[in-house]
């Protein structure tokens, strides 16, 4: 071997050496990783928060058993109850937020709204996955929210993509069903903007939480008015309800699309046979075949470490959701762990983590979830990741996946999210955003 | 002034002419408007009969409604056929019954009614706890068809059009209107019905004739179990089964204030206003608000009979003089 050769060889390797010296953690004994989980397993909404929290919570406890946690530092998951109550939710932030946490998952738009202006004070990231403030995806405004894959916004234009694309929006009727809340109401200034420039006619059908189990009447001016599509933004005791009435004024249900949070298998079951057709969006997969969840099924829940009623649970819609909040975090803090070269991150790092996150196709495939999601890349300034959804219908007894991923209308909706967001801020003269270049 | 024309036609005319225009559309609306009317009433019921007996208005009435079904369809998931889970959930609301009486109201006897106020928001967190520490919050589906009750439905052709009637809303017609008459015979002809209404207007006076107070409480409260079981049963079978189910509770209050908090007919008629009434409101007048009108429609209703007629339709006057 040439001196000139070996030389390079060992110039490489040094700078190998230092570069792995940088990024590795070094983990000590007691580095421990402290993630609250801000749950509702009570209340009128426990139906959808169990399953989520039970995913999210094992999803963690595998990493724990299998690898010893992350990069060698215990991960260790504090359920805060919240009752999908806002305020129990604010209380459950401040209990926990001492105690290192690393982001919070608030599982609530109402509880997102509170937290995002007390993100960058205490210093720990806000991570509402898929809910929350769409506008929170521009990160130079919000550098300390995170709403990966997608948002509401771009959901609902994935939707609207679909009927497009199923016979075209122009000149239709779409009806929106939701429930009266932040959350519901989260989608009406995109979907009010829309109809405008892409010419369809828009109806409204308000659902208030005391009314959730009571929606024969909203249902009777969907008769009246004949809409050609209907959309969802529902939750709870709201979503098989709806489903349940709209087969009672014989509404075709394969034109029918609820959200992501309208299709778990909690809200069909009590439907059954008569909601057969009916659609709604998802972007987490669906089932035990995965890798990933066999070792959650292995390591955890075969060993009784697991919250989940029956390990038939695993792998239903809200159950995957849950561990797919948790594969974010975990990655986040994967890659934090590898910029910072520690293994105990804080909160402030957490942010860089997630906002470096790559979870291209090749490291889902690593994590043993292939074909789970789409890929998610964030950036400085781009904390949604522009992620694609796909739809599910319910065949009488179980969901079926029945499109591929619809990319979002990124150039239609991110001007808009920009909007939204500089409207957020204009009011608040104190708020930091960030420069990205 | 062509504006404020064009208001009151849109408010005062234009939904009478929907009305009109679509006949068995409208027929559609008022059935929806009776089944939900006869299903708040049902639950309004419960409150009536315990507050006939014991002067309390019995803040648990939609803990029960949730834990009566919940018994009911868990029983039926352990594999206890369907009949046999509604005989054994009638005797677990008839040991609640018991039980409440032994334990809570014995002690409370001759109380002010805030106090046993209390106590029913007492107990109404002791039945969603254990509910839910029992039965676990996930949401579960009413056993409708295994009760016996058809899930299908019949339509009726008229003016051109056609009436959807779900079968499992007649049966809960039916079975309400069976309910009411059952009640009334009680409260007005037998022994224990009179007695009923003599422990509701003085407890110590009751007592002194030798009116049986335990006996009497432990049978409301059980008579109530029983009209809690069957409004979860009716209710469950329009959504799931779930702690939701105790939200609706809420809108009897407004069916209170109209029927009057002692009157079992008053609880019918005062159902079907609020039922109907916010149906017809919702349908024809709820788009020029927005639409969700039916959440306050009731409470709104209520407030302006609250102001005309503080005892409800039927409820019994009461003059307190210094």
């Amino acid at each position: 071997m040439k001196p000139q050769n070996k030389l390079k060889k060992l110039g490489c390797a040094a700078i190998a050496a230092a570069a792995f010296a940088v990024t590795l953690p070094v983990a000590q004994a007691e580095d421990t990783l402290f993630i609250p989980s801000l749950t509702y397993r009570t209340g009128p909404f426990a139906g959808g928060g169990i399953p989520f929290a039970d995913g999210f919570a094992d999803y963690f406890n595998m990493l724990n058993e299998r690898d010893g946690g992350i990069g060698g530092a215990k991960l260790i998951v504090e359920e805060c109850e919240t009752a999908y109550n806002t305020q129990k939710g604010v209380e459950c932030y401040e209990a926990t937020k001492d105690k290192g946490a690393l982001a919070y998952n608030p599982l609530s738009t109402g509880i997102t709204l509170a937290l995002i202006p007390k993100a960058p004070v205490d210093e720990i990231p806000v991570f509402s996955m898929g809910y929350g403030l769409s506008a929170a995806a521009i990160g130079e405004k919000f550098p300390w929210t995170f709403v990966y894959p997608t948002t509401y916004w771009n959901q609902l234009s994935s939707i609207l993509k679909y009927i497009d694309a199923n016979g075209g929006l122009k000149d239709q009727k779409v009806g929106f069903i939701y429930l009266d809340v932040g959350y519901g109401k989260e989608p009406l200034p995109l979907l009010e903007n829309l109809s405008g420039t892409m010419g369809f006619e828009l109806a409204k059908y308000p659902v208030g939480v005391k009314e959730m189990q009571n929606q024969s009447a909203q249902w009777l001016n969907v008769r009246k008015d004949k809409p050609d599509w209907m959309i969802m933004w529902g939750w709870g005791a709201m979503n098989p309800t709806a489903v349940k009435e709209a087969a009672k004024i014989r509404y075709p249900l394969d034109r029918f699309i609820g959200n992501w949070w309208a299709g778990s298998h909690n809200d069909l079951k009590a439907v059954g046979k008569p909601g057969k057709g009916y659609m709604a969006a998802n972007f987490s997969g669906i089932g035990q075949d995965f890798p990933a969840v066999q070792d959650i099924l292995k390591h955890v829940v075969e060993k009784g470490n697991s919250k989940v009623a029956s390990a038939d649970d695993v792998g239903n819609v809200l159950y995957n959701r849950g561990m797919f909040n948790a594969v974010i975090l975990a990655e986040a803090i994967k890659v934090a762990q590898e910029m910072t070269g520690k293994a105990a991150i804080t909160g402030a790092d957490m942010r860089v983590g997630l906002e470096n996150i790559n979870l291209d196709e090749a490291r889902l495939k690593e994590l043993g979830l292939e074909g789970f999601t789409g890929p998610i890349k964030g950036s400085c300034a781009d904390h949604e990741g522009a992620g694609s959804v796909f739809l599910q219908q319910w065949n009488g007894e179980d969901w079926e996946k029945v499109t591929d991923l619809i990319e979002p209308m990124n150039d239609t909706v991110r001007p808009l999210l920009e909007e939204a967001a500089d409207k957020y801020v204009s009011d608040k003269p104190d708020w930091e955003g960030q420069t990205c270049t | 002034m062509e504006t404020f024309v064009a208001g009151l036609h849109a408010f005062l005319v234009a939904p009478f002419l929907d009305m009109v225009s679509l006949p068995d559309f409208l027929l559609q609306v008022i059935w929806e408007g009776f089944v939900s009317g006869i299903l708040y009433a049902l639950i309004a019921l419960g409150f009536v009969l315990i507050y006939k007996a014991s002067a309390v208005f019995n803040f648990a009435q939609g803990i029960m409604v949730v834990f009566a079904a919940l018994v009911l369809v868990s029983l039926f998931d352990l594999g206890v056929p369907a009949w046999l889970a509604l005989i054994i959930t009638i005797a677990v609301m008839g040991l609640l019954a018991l039980s409440v009486e032994r334990l809570v109201l014995r002690k409370l006897v001759n109380q002010h009614e805030a106090i046993l106020l209390m106590a029913t928001i007492g107990l109404t967190l002791v039945l969603k706890g254990a509910g839910q520490l029992v039965f676990g919050g996930e949401p579960k589906s009413m056993i409708t068809e295994e009760l016996g009750f058809s899930t299908g439905s019949s339509d009726w052709e008229v003016f051109d059009g056609i009436v959807i009637f779900q079968h499992i809303d007649i049966a809960a017609a039916v079975i309400a209107i069976i309910m009411v008459a059952v009640l009334g015979v009680f409260f007005s002809k037998t022994r224990i019905g009179r007695a009923l209404r003599a422990v509701a207007d003085d407890h110590q006076a009751a007592l002194s004739v030798g009116i049986s107070l335990n006996q009497i409480w432990a049978i409301v409260w059980f008579a109530s179990g029983i009209v809690a079981l069957v409004t979860g049963i009716m209710w469950g079978a329009r959504s799931d089964v779930s702690f939701a189910l105790e939200i609706i509770a809420l809108k009897a209050l407004a069916v209170l204030i109209l029927g009057g908090f002692t009157s079992v007919p008053g609880a019918i008629v005062g159902g079907l206003i609020v039922g109907i009434g916010e149906k017809l409101f919702e349908v024809y007048w709820g788009p020029m608000f927005g639409g969700g009108v039916e959440a306050w429609f009731a409470y709104v209703l209520a407030l302006i009979f609250l102001l005309f007629r503080p005892q409800g339709m039927f409820g019994e006057r009461h003059i307190e003089r210094v």
